[in-house]
C-alpha cells in the first residue's frame, strides 16, 4: 500500500527518462488505439512493400519457387544489359524534368494570376483549370482530337486550311508522341498542388503587401519575389512534392493514347517497364529492382527540391 | 508619398495596366486550351451519327440528341457483363473505400494532431515522407501480400488499401492542428469526456471542411480508377475500365465513348463545384513546415 502510494506521487524529476516515457504511454493509451487501425494498414500496404521490394530486388524470384539470392545481378543487368530499361529511364527523366517543373510553374502562375479576381470569377476559373485533372479519363478525348484519320479535329482543320494533304497519324509517329503526351500531361496536371497554391495565396496577410508598397516594392513582380513566395513556402513545399511524385510515375497517358508499348518505344517509361516485368513476365526480383530504383529517384528528387525551397528567400 | 494613394482608407498596390492586360490575355488563352477538350467531349456526346462524320469536323452540334447515351447502355446491356454492373462496381468501391478512409484517417489525424504521446511525431514523419513516392513502387509486394491474405480478385483488394491512403490523413491532421484550439479540448477532458468522445463530439464538427475535402479526394481517386492488377474477373471491373474498352473500338463508337466519358466526369465535377470553398479552406493549411 505505502509502496504504491509512493510510486504515484513520484514526480517528473524523480523518474528516469524511460519511466517517464512509459508513464506517458500509459496515460495516452487511448491515442494508440486511435492511430493503430490506420497505421497498421499503412505499414502493411505502403511501408512493408517498399522494404520487401528492396530485399526481393537482390533475388531471382518467379512467385512459385523460393527466391534465390543473386546480390546485385538484377541491378547490373538493368544498367548493362537491358537497353529497354535505359530507354525507359531516359524517357522517365525527360517526362519528369519537363512535366514536373512545368506543371508546378503553371499551377503557381495560374493561381497567382487569378488571386486578385473577385471570388465568383475566381471560383469559375478554378473550375475550368482544375476540371481536367479530376474528370476521369477525359484525356482520351485527345486521342479523338488527334486521331489519325480525317475525322480527327486537328487533321480535319489542317487539311481544310491546306497545310497538309493527308491525315497525320499523330500518336503513331515517333516525332509527335512525346510532345503530345507532354501536352496532355500538362493539361491534366493542375490538380492538388494548384488548389494548395490558390489557398496559400488567399491566406497571405494582406497587410504584408501594404507594408511592402510603403517600403518601396515597385511592381507585382517584386512583390511576388520579396513577399508572396517567401510567405507561402509551406504550400510551395507541399505542391512540389505532389508534382514530383506524380511526374516520376508517368505512363498511364502514354499507354492510353499511344498504346503499350508505343511505336519504337518512344514515350516508353519506367512504369511500363515495371508492369512488363511484374505483370507479364513474372520476374518479380527484377521488377522489384526497377521499382526500388523508382522509389530512390522519387525520394531523391523530392528531398533535393524541398531543400531548395526551404532556402527560398533566405 | 506619391505611391501611397489611398482610397477608402486602403493602400492601393502597385499594379500596372500593362501587366493586368498581359495576365488576362495569357489566362484567356490558357483557359481556352483547358476548356476546348472538355467542351468537345460534351459536344461529341450530343452529336447524332451523321454529324460525327462531317468533314471537316464541326465545333457545334446542329441537332443535339441523347441517342449516344441510350446506345451506351444498350451496347453494354447485351454483353456478358451489363453496363450497370460496372457502374455498381465503381460506386461500391468508391463509397466503401472513401468511408473507411474517412473513419480511419480522421481518428488517426486527431490523435496525431491533438494528443502529445510518445511515437506520435514519428508516425506523422513517416506519413509525410510517404507522400514522396507513389503507390506503384510497392505494387508487386502488395500483390504478394494481398494474395497471401486471399483477397486477390475480390473487391477487398482495392477497397482496403484505399483506407490507408495518406493524402487525406495529411490534410486532415494539418487542418486540425491549425483549426482546433487546445483549450476547448482541455475543457472537455476536464469535464470527464473520454478522448474518443472529445474527438467525436467536439473535434469532428469543427473540421467539416477537412472531412469534405478528404471525401472528395478519396472519392475522385477511386471513382476514376481503371483496371487494377489485383482484379481479373470481368464482373468486378470498373466503369473507367469499361469506358476504355468502348473507346478502344475507335471511330465507330466515337459518340458512345464520348457519352461514357461525360457520364464519368459529371460526378467528380459536380461534387467539386458544390464543395469548392470547403476544399480551398482545407488546402489553406496543407503547407509543409520542414
Amino acid at each position: 500500500m505505502s509502496k504504491n502510494t509512493l510510486k504515484q506521487v513520484k514526480t517528473r524529476r524523480e523518474m528516469s527518462k524511460a519511466e517517464w516515457t512509459w508513464f506517458l504511454v500509459r496515460k495516452n493509451k487511448m491515442a494508440y488505439f486511435m492511430v493503430a487501425p490506420f497505421m497498421i494498414l499503412f505499414f502493411l500496404f505502403t511501408i512493408i512493400p517498399v522494404f520487401f521490394s528492396l530485399i526481393l530486388s537482390f533475388t531471382s524470384f518467379n512467385m512459385l519457387e523460393v527466391p534465390k539470392f543473386v546480390f546485385m545481378d538484377n541491378y547490373i543487368t538493368l544498367f548493362l544489359d537491358d537497353d529497354l530499361f535505359l530507354t525507359a529511364l531516359k524517357n522517365t527523366l525527360i517526362f519528369a524534368v519537363i512535366v514536373g517543373p512545368s506543371s508546378y510553374i503553371i499551377s503557381f502562375a495560374v493561381a497567382w494570376f487569378i488571386n486578385e479576381l473577385s471570388p465568383k470569377v475566381r471560383a469559375f476559373v478554378t473550375l475550368i483549370f482544375y476540371a481536367p485533372s479530376i474528370a476521369g479519363n477525359v484525356y482520351l478525348i485527345w486521342g479523338t482530337m488527334f486521331s489519325g484519320d480525317q475525322y480527327g479535329y486537328v487533321n480535319g482543320f489542317l487539311m481544310k486550311l491546306g497545310l497538309i494533304d493527308a491525315p497525320i497519324l499523330w500518336f503513331k509517329n515517333p516525332a509527335y508522341i512525346m510532345p503530345l503526351c507532354i501536352m496532355v500531361a500538362l493539361w491534366t496536371s493542375l490538380g492538388t498542388s494548384f488548389l494548395s497554391f490558390i489557398a496559400g495565396l488567399q491566406g497571405i496577410n494582406k497587410s504584408l503587401f501594404e507594408a511592402g508598397a510603403i517600403d518601396g516594392v515597385k511592381n507585382r513582380w517584386q512583390e511576388l519575389w520579396f513577399i508572396t513566395l517567401p510567405s507561402m513556402k509551406p504550400q510551395l513545399m507541399f505542391g512540389a512534392i505532389v508534382s514530383i511524385t506524380g511526374s516520376f510515375g508517368f505512363g498511364g497517358i502514354v499507354s492510353a493514347l499511344a498504346g503499350n508499348p508505343p511505336v519504337d518505344y518512344v514515350g516508353y517509361t519506367l512504369s511500363h517497364h515495371l508492369s512488363e516485368y511484374s505483370g507479364t513476365r513474372w520476374e518479380v526480383g527484377y521488377a522489384c529492382a526497377i521499382s526500388f530504383l523508382m522509389f530512390l529517384m522519387m525520394i531523391g528528387a523530392n528531398l533535393l527540391v524541398t531543400k531548395l525551397i526551404s532556402k527560398l528567400g533566405e | 508619398m506619391r505611391k501611397l494613394r489611398t482610397r477608402r482608407h486602403q493602400v492601393v498596390l502597385n499594379r500596372s495596366a500593362g501587366g493586368d492586360v498581359g495576365i488576362t490575355v495569357v489566362l484567356v488563352i490558357m483557359g481556352i486550351f483547358m476548356f476546348i477538350p472538355m467542351y468537345y467531349t460534351v459536344i461529341q456526346s450530343l452529336k447524332p451519327l451523321n454529324e460525327l462524320f462531317y468533314f471537316p469536323p464541326r465545333f457545334i452540334v446542329e441537332h443535339p440528341t441523347f441517342n449516344n447515351f441510350s446506345t451506351l447502355f444498350n451496347l453494354m446491356s447485351d454483353s456478358w457483363v451489363p453496363f450497370s454492373r460496372y457502374i455498381f462496381n465503381t460506386v461500391l468501391i468508391s463509397v466503401a473505400g472513401t468511408f473507411g478512409n474517412l473513419v480511419l484517417s480522421s481518428i488517426c489525424a486527431y490523435a496525431l494532431a491533438k494528443i502529445d504521446f510518445p511515437g506520435g511525431k514519428q508516425c506523422f514523419w513517416i506519413i509525410q515522407k510517404s507522400l514522396m513516392f507513389s503507390a506503384t513502387v510497392g505494387g508487386i509486394v502488395n500483390f504478394i501480400i494481398l494474395s497471401k491474405i486471399g483477397w486477390i480478385d475480390t473487391y477487398l483488394a482495392v477497397i482496403v488499401p484505399a483506407w490507408c491512403s495518406t493524402m487525406g490523413l495529411y490534410l486532415m491532421k494539418q487542418f486540425m492542428e491549425s483549426n482546433i484550439t487546445t483549450e476547448i479540448l482541455e475543457s472537455a477532458r476536464l469535464d470527464g469526456a473520454s478522448e474518443f468522445r472529445t474527438f467525436w463530439s467536439i473535434a469532428m464538427p469543427m473540421v467539416k471542411p477537412a472531412w469534405l475535402t478528404l471525401i472528395i479526394f478519396s472519392f475522385q481517386g477511386l471513382w476514376n480508377m481503371g483496371s487494377s492488377e489485383y482484379i481479373y474477373s470481368e464482373q468486378l471491373k470498373t466503369l473507367n475500365y469499361a469506358i476504355g474498352q468502348i473507346t478502344a473500338a475507335g471511330i465507330t463508337r466515337a459518340g458512345a465513348s464520348a457519352a461514357a466519358t461525360v457520364v464519368m466526369m459529371v460526378v467528380p465535377i459536380t461534387v467539386f463545384v458544390v464543395s469548392q470553398s470547403n476544399i480551398i479552406e482545407t488546402m489553406g493549411s496543407s503547407g509543409m513546415k520542414d
